[in-house]
């Protein structure tokens, strides 16, 4: 399991860390049932503060990810994983939803919309400008 | 609690370190740092109030407390003809629950020798050895005053990430002072600043830095902001910063304004300064 931890991010670091451990359960790479590094053990191997871990623990634990058990320990929690990308599918569809109606309102076609959604995701900026410069 | 001296006080202060918590003591070079640690020891007496460490009090039960707990100061209070094997001596005696075994594993995981005398021993060498006594016999409170001040960045890192194992079990806490507050950002759980015999805040280190930001601002702006949102004002020549104390009601509030996030550092600045408001 990797965490890195950036200080000049801006983002709390016990987001950043509750964040990439939802990555690395959502990507498989921690499974259902598997124990993550005691509180105090990341904490002390990351040379932050214990508050810190416990408090992304929480935030894991809130959002279902997880499950603690004093003296047990912090599990990977079952069944989300379909929940989530159920979730993560309803949010994408209702941003979809609205860039496609700003399409329509601009005149913009599927098409264009089509070749953008690529572009944003190859992440080619050089692209981009030049698919705005064309509008 | 308070403690008068001439010319200095310490004015009705007051902090909790919750048990297994590594509490930063962060103020400048003559803030009360180092009276409110010799006030908790019972080095010196207290005017009024009342101090309690491991639930007991600090007068009443001093000769239990001092067996619980563990004191690192900036200077070795050592004399220089000992060795590091003297030193386990003194303490076996002091401490029923020295561990010579774990006192062994820290000597030389810090790598000192055994038998060269403390006199010739460099800065590092003797906080290394202060901290090996005081990790050895199972102390559950240990109690630091400027106890990485003027060591170098490696062994200072060394030193804290064993404190971090330390508290491994969750039933041992720290109280640590310091003015390089670089180590307290690290690893502090909380933080108390103290400035002029004053706690100026204490909580958890996350909710203050989180809380608070600093805003960029023209100067010709600065008379729009709230009086109650601002610490201090620090003004150059070409604009103004303001430390705000709630980051995200100002970026809702100034939303036009830049607002950075603060460091320890940042925010003990501004709130010494806190007094004159327009400080550069």
């Amino acid at each position: 399991m990797n965490i890195n931890i950036s200080n000049a991010s801006g983002e709390p670091i016990y987001l950043q860390i509750a964040n990439q451990i939802k990555t690395l359960i959502l990507e498989g790479k921690l499974k259902e049932g598997e124990m993550l590094p005691s509180m105090r053990i990341l904490a002390t191997e990351l040379r932050i503060s214990f508050m810190t871990t416990k408090r992304a623990y929480e935030e894991l634990e809130r959002d279902g990810f997880i499950e603690s058990y004093t003296g047990r320990g912090s599990f990977v929690k079952a069944q989300n994983l379909e929940l989530y990308r159920e979730e993560q599918i309803k949010r994408i569809e209702s941003l979809l939803i609205e860039a496609s109606d700003t399409a329509q309102k601009a005149g913009i076609t599927m098409q264009e919309l089509h070749e953008l959604l690529d572009l944003v995701n190859g992440g080619d900026q050089h692209l981009i400008m030049r698919l705005r410069s064309r509008a | 609690m308070t403690k008068r001296y001439d010319g200095f006080t310490l004015d009705s202060i007051s902090f909790d370190v919750p048990k297994g918590c590594i509490m930063g003591f962060i103020g400048q070079n003559g803030a009360g740092k180092t009276t409110t640690i010799r006030s908790l020891l019972h080095i010196t007496d207290i005017d009024s109030g009342e101090i309690r460490l491991l639930g007991l009090d600090h007068i009443k039960d001093e000769t239990a407390i001092k067996k619980r707990i563990a004191v690192v100061f900036d200077e070795l209070p050592f004399h220089d003809v000992f060795n590091a094997k003297d030193m386990a001596r003194i303490f076996e005696g002091m401490y029923p629950e020295w561990d010579n075994t774990v006192y062994q594993q820290y000597l030389e995981r810090f790598q000192l020798p055994k038998k060269k005398k403390i006199g010739q021993f460099s800065k590092g060498m003797k906080m290394k050895l202060q901290i090996a006594c005081a990790l050895s016999h199972n102390a559950e409170l240990l109690v630091m005053d400027e106890a990485t001040t003027g060591l170098d960045p490696v062994v200072r890192d060394e030193i804290l990430h064993i404190f971090m194992e330390y508290l491994q079990n969750g039933e041992r806490s720290i109280l640590m002072s310091s003015h390089i507050t670089s180590d307290l950002e690290k690893i502090a759980d909380m933080v108390t600043f103290i400035d002029k015999g004053k706690i100026l805040l204490t909580g958890y280190k996350d909710e203050i830095i989180e809380s608070h930001g600093i805003l960029k601002c023209d100067k010709e702006r600065i008379a729009e902001i709230d009086a109650e949102d601002i610490v201090s004002i620090r003004l150059n020549n070409f604009g103004a910063e303001v430390m705000v104390q709630d980051r995200e009601n100002a970026s809702y509030k100034y939303r036009d304004c830049v607002i950075d996030p603060a460091s320890l550092d940042d925010i003990m600045l501004y709130y010494v300064h806190r007094d004159v408001k327009e400080w550069s």
